[in-house]
């Protein structure tokens, strides 16, 4: 055995701290060690040509590179240590900057002594590697996208056009998501629904796209390349017959109210979303049908002249097989009856920006809603950077969409008085600033301070507020006919449903977690599944918009070339030692490990497509049969040896 | 330096929570005292408590095992079960006369490097009051100085 041992300074990040000439003294005296040599930068061209060309030139067969992070530069030398002909498993990495030199630089000496024995830890399991190789699997062209909102269109478009085969999955009985109930999107005030009903026509016109509306994903199991889907496809009792006629909806008897509409106004029990729904096709609310729940009534079905109504329909589980996935599930506002004292759901007079904009687009289309007064207050961050209610994060969106409703409700009626209570005015976006210059320039009045009280007298049903406003240093108590509350995201079912399904990890907020903050943003630690929209948090629409084409592109990265690389560091059982208990077969959270009858005998036999490589069952197995490969049993324990400086044999 | 007056700590460390997290703690420049070696797995749940013991028996003063938060975990359910393992091996330390503490288990996060830091400072200096493990055949503190 020939190892080489390389030394990086890291430009002074760690020769100012660790002796590097101690430590590559120190190596050379290790057992099998052939070369020894520190660079200034092991990463750049010149420390990797070094690696390369010893290789080569004094047939190394195992490397240790005592630099930074594995996480940070082991990708590099493997390649590296690869392209010469080795395998990329006989790379080990000594940690002596992230866990050397800079948690310990104001202690050089011991320093140097933990950088020897991190290199020794290194070369006990180096001197243990096994020649592993990177096996590669067949990928195929097939995505589930979880969501239809505008996150989860956009990706389904981008995928769909570029030649992917698409299966997109919506909850809701149409496509559309929050975007679709917004009256105008700032800050350029475009209408929402002229902008985003024609990319909801083109999905159901995109060849590639399979859609699956009022369905849920119920399961998913196995992983990237070979995902196993259920989805629930709920009933709508409606049949593709129909053609909206609207016939059956006059006939209905129920009235309820209408949620799309923030409950402005009611709907019947059949009945279409929303009039740029998609598909665009009437379903029956089963918890409010009188048919349904009671077996009477069936209006609906009589008149039907196209006998669309189907009162047996059941649900219906399709099972799908694709190979990577993208989840766009959205968010849910934050539910405002939990912040008491601002009394949403007790005073008429308090509503959501929701509701808000709902009223916006009925005014505008001439079909008013409900009056909306001279004096209108916007409260904000209500569920969001609230730490009583649990919500530290900023929803990112309330400071605009307020600024937004403020000015066209001032726009629209210069007489109305319309103040905007804030915590901070956040206007970080493109076009944002402006934006709000010229709503403050359109009069609207921009108060600093958070609002203590809001009250509403029974009888006049006018809402007086009471909050300090901090630049002005006083105390405002004002009355107001109405008073929005700008409501913040949070995580929704769907999204909490997702996790769940997928086993996605959380970020504080409940959010879902990206891999890495700032280079893998869409990507998530399940390989081949990726987040984007307010999924993965609080953000606006062209920041959605361009998070899904960034994951639709990553999941095009994955599946293009056909083939992927797999780690091998999967477990592995000696037959020899097996009992055939099969504590490993229970331990393992994939199904990847069964027993088996060879020669007579009950054996464990590890999938290794399926085994993601945690170990779990190396540590569980009570004969040392099962092992992992990388972290053998061996190579453990050689390393805490070294760690505890032990003498090497 | 085979001297039997320095703490001497083994960490092991997951590879997609805590191992990152003892990194983050480095990257900002949060000092710790040296006496400590991280040991990287994939996952906490690979490691078995004979390692744990083998790791007490080769001379550690303490073992720290750390790995993601509940419902965090990358392999899904790994931590769970490395927590069992952890409580099981205590009792057993209990029996054999080991203080339990010596064996420590810990949730970091990927983000929490001033965890990270409070937790080996606070076990250095723990073990430290504890000082090394006495075996059978092996020279106490006093007799190796």
């Amino acid at each position: 055995m020939k190892i080489g041992v390389y030394v990086c300074h890291c430009g002074g990040n760690i020769s100012e701290v660790v002796d590097i000439k101690k430590l590559t003294a120190s190596a050379e005296q290790q057992s099998e060690v052939a070369v020894v040599r520190d660079n200034a930068h092991m990463c750049s061209d010149v420390g990797r040509n070094l690696v390369l060309e010893d290789i080569k030139k004094h047939k190394l067969d195992r490397i240790v590179v005592a630099a930074c992070s594995p996480q940070f530069h082991g990708k590099t030398f493997m390649d590296i240590v690869e392209k010469a002909g080795l395998s990329p498993y006989v790379f080990e990495m000594a940690n002596i900057r992230e866990q050397c030199s800079w948690p310990h630089f104001n202690e050089p000496d011991l320093a140097t002594k933990k950088a020897k024995d991190l290199v020794s830890v290194a070369l006990a399991k180096a001197r243990l590697d096994e020649s592993l190789s990177r096996k590669t699997m067949p990928i195929g062209k097939r995505v589930l996208v979880v969501g239809a909102g505008i996150a989860g269109i956009q990706a389904a478009l981008d995928l769909g056009d570029a030649g992917f085969e698409v299966y997109l999955v919506e909850k809701e009985a149409t496509i559309g998501g929050k975007m679709a109930q917004l009256s105008r999107t700032f800050p350029t005030e475009d209408c929402a629904a002229c902008i985003l009903s024609p990319k909801m026509a083109d999905v159901p016109a995109n060849p590639n796209i399979t859609l699956f509306t009022n369905s849920e994903i119920e399961k998913v199991s196995g992983f990237l390349g070979n995902f196993e889907v259920i989805i629930n496809k709920k009933p709508t009792y409606v049949n593709d017959q129909c053609v909206a006629c609207g016939v059956c909806e006059e006939k209905c008897p129920v009235k309820i109210p209408n949620e799309f509409e923030q409950g402005l106004t009611n709907r019947r029990a059949i009945y279409v979303p929303f009039e740029f729904a998609v598909p665009y096709r009437y379903l029956i609310d089963e918890s409010n049908c009188i048919y349904l729940k009671k077996g009477k009534c069936g209006n609906c079905k009589k008149v039907c002249p196209h006998d669309a109504v189907d009162f047996d329909q059941k649900a219906e589980k399709v099972e799908l097989k694709v190979d990577t996935i993208i989840v766009a599930t959205g968010y849910d506002i934050f539910d405002a009856k939990e912040k008491k004292v601002y009394g949403f759901g007790t005073n008429k007079n308090v509503i959501t920006s929701l509701a808000m904009e709902r009223m916006i687009v009925h005014e505008a289309e001439g079909r008013a809603t409900r009056e909306i007064g001279k004096r209108v207050a916007f409260i904000q961050c209500v569920g969001s950077r609230d730490e009583q209610i649990g919500n530290e994060y900023c929803s990112r969106i309330c400071c605009m969409y307020a600024t937004k409703l403020s000015q066209l409700l001032k726009r629209a009626d210069p007489k109305k008085d319309v103040y905007v209570f804030y915590t901070d005015l956040r206007a970080f976006g493109k076009g944002f600033e402006e934006y709000y210059k010229r709503a403050q320039k359109t009069g609207v009045k921009f108060i600093r301070g958070r609002v203590a009280e809001v009250n509403e007298d029974s009888k006049t049903g006018r809402v007086t507020i009471k909050a300090e406003d901090t630049l002005a240093r006083q105390i405002i108590e004002s009355e107001f006919d109405l008073v929005v509350l700008s409501v913040g995201m949070t995580p929704g079912a769907g999204t909490r449903q997702a996790a769940e399904v997928l086993r996605m990890t959380k970020s504080p907020g409940g959010f879902l977690q990206e891999a890495h903050p700032k280079f893998k943003p869409v990507d998530t630690l399940n390989d081949g599944v990726f987040i984007c929209g307010c999924a993965q948090g609080p953000k606006d629409i062209p920041d959605t918009v361009a998070q899904a084409s960034a994951a639709a592109s990553r999941a095009i990265r994955l599946m293009n070339k056909g083939v992927y690389a797999v780690e091998p560091i999967t477990a592995v059982v000696d037959e020899d030692l097996c009992s055939g208990c099969g504590t490993c077969v229970s331990v393992c959270p994939y199904e990847a490990v069964k027993t088996e009858i060879k020669d007579d005998k009950r054996v464990a036999k590890v999938n290794e497509m399926l085994c993601q490589g945690c170990g779990s069952c190396s540590a569980a197995c009570p004969s040392g049969a099962s092992q992992q490969h990388w972290f053998m049993n061996k190579q453990l324990k050689a390393m805490v040896g070294a760690a505890l400086g032990e003498e090497e044999k | 330096m085979k001297t039997n007056t320095e703490p001497k700590i083994v960490a092991f460390c997951c590879n997609w929570c805590s191992y990152a997290g003892a990194d983050a703690a480095g990257t900002s420049r949060l000092q710790m005292k040296p006496h400590f070696r991280v040991i990287r797995a994939m996952c906490s749940s690979r490691i078995d408590p004979e390692l744990i013991l083998d790791t007490l028996k080769k001379g550690a003063w303490g073992v720290l095992v750390a790995g993601c938060h509940p419902g965090d975990c990358h392999y899904v359910t790994g931590n769970y079960r490395t927590q069992k393992r952890i409580a099981l091996l205590k009792n057993l330390l209990t029996e054999l006369g080991i203080a339990p503490q010596r064996v420590r288990l810990e949730w970091i996060s990927a983000n929490e490097g001033g965890k990270f830091q409070k937790v080996i400072n606070e076990f250095i200096d723990e073990m430290t009051s504890l000082g090394p493990l006495q075996l059978p055949g092996r020279p106490t503190a006093k007799e190796a100085s």
